[in-house]
């Protein structure tokens, strides 16, 4: 790919009049794409299992809740579950901080990981590269659609937990945990601006999944390996002498997030994290292209 | 798919040879790119590990030919073929497919190639219409308003019009194989290039597959077809060539290729010793005779001479015939070597 060749131009010229690409073609394999990963069996268990931990957080606190107890909260993150019973919007927030640290990412990390190293793995790679789709174009849409499925991901937890929330509890003007009190349609953009951070605090795993997906023919090695430093990382945030560490680790601000239920809103880890996502991004993004562009298909 | 696996564990001992080794055989007329659809020029492949799968391959294949590529498997047909789709990065030499540049130009190439390599793969959770569908929106030069018509009409091509809806996991090995034909069928090509396309069909699979290639053939396209199949290269190519152990060992005409391994003349007889002495005055060489066999090259003169003169001279003749000599023949010739030897 280095020699420089040229190509004389009416030559050049004959073959792209004979067949020119129409401009929204990208836009035609972005939507194959996305269809096609939504049609697989294991895209929509992954969205099923998600979709059922807003209920069964939903009605484990709604039965302990009974007779008038109230929760005991003793666990990590942010303090949302105590509020749940007074306000169903609480069980939104609660049921992202119940994700975020494992079933989010766990399923992008998945689904990353079998995006390119699953289709080498079915030989269907070397199909879409001879049609011709080309190398960094079938990358970017699998980028593209690894993070729609971040998005539809959390928009699904918390589709879910705001209709069980709905369902179960109260709903109305909330009291932040700053201790004022904002309206409830204030509260429902503050959910959907949590929705939209824990999507994109999901972009640093969806580009070192893709790149893990790239150095292997296996999808399922792929995704074990993803899912592997997921979990390491989780574990290596844990430990205390490892806090210099930890500020680089893609998962550390990512319940930062509960930031957005202050009055007014703490911006500094919020900002952090998206910082490193985006870093996360364009270093595992670059590797990944880097791999892809130069790799031998012979699988 | 363990086809590049036995490539590179084949193609270990050809790295041992003298690089560079001029194949006579294999030199194409100079000049003639402009008329090639494919041309190599030095072509080598070495694998991480210093593995040589191909080694120094000028291939030429001319426009308008059904050609052939012969070899046993782990010849370096697969990466040959991969090198000429932009899959693999060439070691060294130079890949032009329609007269450009690979991989370079591979985004103006390759919607004009239709490939099916290493037998077909499709996703299994999709219907065969939809596999059709997605391979179409990964071509930028597909029109999207015909997509669905140019879908319907390859799978009708391929006799797969009933199966369409049918989920690709549900199909046989020879649906799956028809599958794949028609996703090299979904536009026009100016060239197919086809890696053993009748690999597990049924008889009745494989004459219809042979049909619709001479059918291909005669609109214009140009196929490239690889095979371990030296009956089915006989039966539907203009040109081969023949590669064993990552090298081109010979590249031409199919009925060059074949009538470089000359027929035998063959007489049945009771009185084998009184004919052989008969045939080597008519000018027959290499006479021998095996039983009531008495067989020799056929000399230039008429046959019909050969025959009076044995009858003249009483011997009695059960059957006088000229065995034309297979490819089979001429690629043992040329290899020194049985067919599915893997070297």
């Amino acid at each position: 790919m280095s020699r420089a060749e040229t190509v004389p131009v009416s030559e050049a010229v004959a073959a792209s009049a004979a067949r020119r690409p129409s401009p929204l073609w990208t836009l035609g394999l972005l939507r194959s794409e996305l269809v096609t990963t939504l049609r697989r069996w294991r895209t929509l268990a992954l969205l099923g299992v998600l979709a059922a931990v807003p209920v069964l957080v939903g009605i484990a606190v709604k039965i302990q809740t009974r007779g008038g107890r109230t929760v005991d909260h003793s666990g990590q993150g942010p303090a949302f579950m105590t509020q749940i019973t007074n306000n169903g919007l609480f069980l939104v927030f609660t049921a992202l901080a119940a994700t975020l640290p494992f079933f989010l990412p766990m399923a992008v990390g998945v689904v990353a990981g079998d995006a390119i190293a699953g289709e080498a793995g079915a030989g269907t790679l070397r199909y879409l590269l001879v049609a011709p789709a080309g190398r960094t174009r079938l990358l970017l849409t699998k980028y593209t659609t690894v993070m729609a499925f971040c998005l539809l991901a959390t928009l699904i937890v918390a589709g879910s937990a705001l209709i069980v929330g709905a369902l179960l509890f109260p709903l109305g003007d909330l009291t932040t945990i700053s201790g004022t009190r904002i309206s409830f349609a204030e509260g429902l953009g503050r959910a959907l601006l949590i929705a939209l951070v824990v999507a994109a605090s999901l972009v640093g795993i969806a580009a070192l999944g893709l790149f893990v997906s790239t150095l292997t023919n296996s999808g399922i090695a792929a995704m074990a390996t993803t899912v592997g430093i997921l979990i390491t990382v989780q574990i290596l945030d844990q430990i205390p002498q490892l806090h210099a560490l930890r500020p680089y680790l893609f998962s550390h601000y990512w319940l930062s997030f509960a930031d957005l239920v202050r009055d007014p809103v703490y911006w500094d880890d919020l900002v952090k994290n998206l910082d490193l996502q985006a870093l996360y991004a364009a270093v595992f993004g670059s590797a990944a292209w880097a791999r892809f562009t130069t790799k031998d298909i012979s699988a | 798919m363990d086809g590049p696996s036995a490539t590179e564990r084949e193609a270990g001992d050809a790295g041992n040879r003298a690089p560079g080794q001029p194949e006579d055989a294999g030199k194409p007329a100079p000049g003639s790119v402009e008329a090639s659809v494919i041309a190599t020029r030095g072509l080598t492949k070495r694998y991480r590990g210093g593995q040589l799968a191909v080694d120094g391959l000028d291939l030429t294949v001319p426009a308008g030919s059904v050609f052939g590529f012969l070899g046993p498997n782990g010849s370096g047909k697969t990466t040959t073929i991969r090198m000429l789709m932009g899959l693999i990065e060439p070691t060294a030499g130079t890949v032009r497919v329609l007269g450009r540049p690979m991989p370079r130009a591979a985004r103006a190439v390759l919607p004009q190639v239709g490939a099916l390599i290493e037998g077909p793969a499709l996703y299994g959770f999709l219907s065969g219409r939809d596999n059709l569908l997605r391979y179409d929106a990964a071509d930028p030069t597909a029109d999207p308003r015909t997509r669905h018509a140019r879908v319907a009409a390859a799978l009708d091509r391929v006799g797969l019009a009933a199966a369409a809806g049918k989920k690709a996991k549900a199909y046989s090995l020879g649906m799956r194989q028809r599958l794949g034909l028609a996703a090299a069928l979904l536009q026009p090509r100016r060239l197919l290039v086809l890696d053993e396309p009748t690999n597990g069909l049924d008889p009745q699979g494989m004459r219809e597959i042979r049909s619709l290639i001479r059918e291909l053939a005669a609109d214009g396209t140009t196929v490239f077809l690889s095979s371990h199949l030296l009956d089915e290269i006989e039966q539907v190519c203009t040109h081969a060539a023949v590669m064993a152990r990552g090298r081109l060992v010979t590249q031409g005409a199919v009925a060059d290729l074949a009538a470089g391994a000359r027929g035998r003349l063959v007489v049945t007889t009771p009185d084998p010793a009184e004919a052989a002495r008969v045939l080597k005055e008519q000018g027959v060489g290499d006479v021998t005779a095996d039983g009531d066999r008495v067989t020799g090259e056929p000399p230039a003169r008429d046959l019909a001479e050969v025959n009076a003169a044995l009858v003249a001279a009483e011997v009695r003749v059960r059957g006088f015939t000229v065995e034309r000599a297979s490819l089979e023949d001429a690629f043992v010739a040329l290899t020194g070597e049985g067919f599915d030897v893997a070297g």
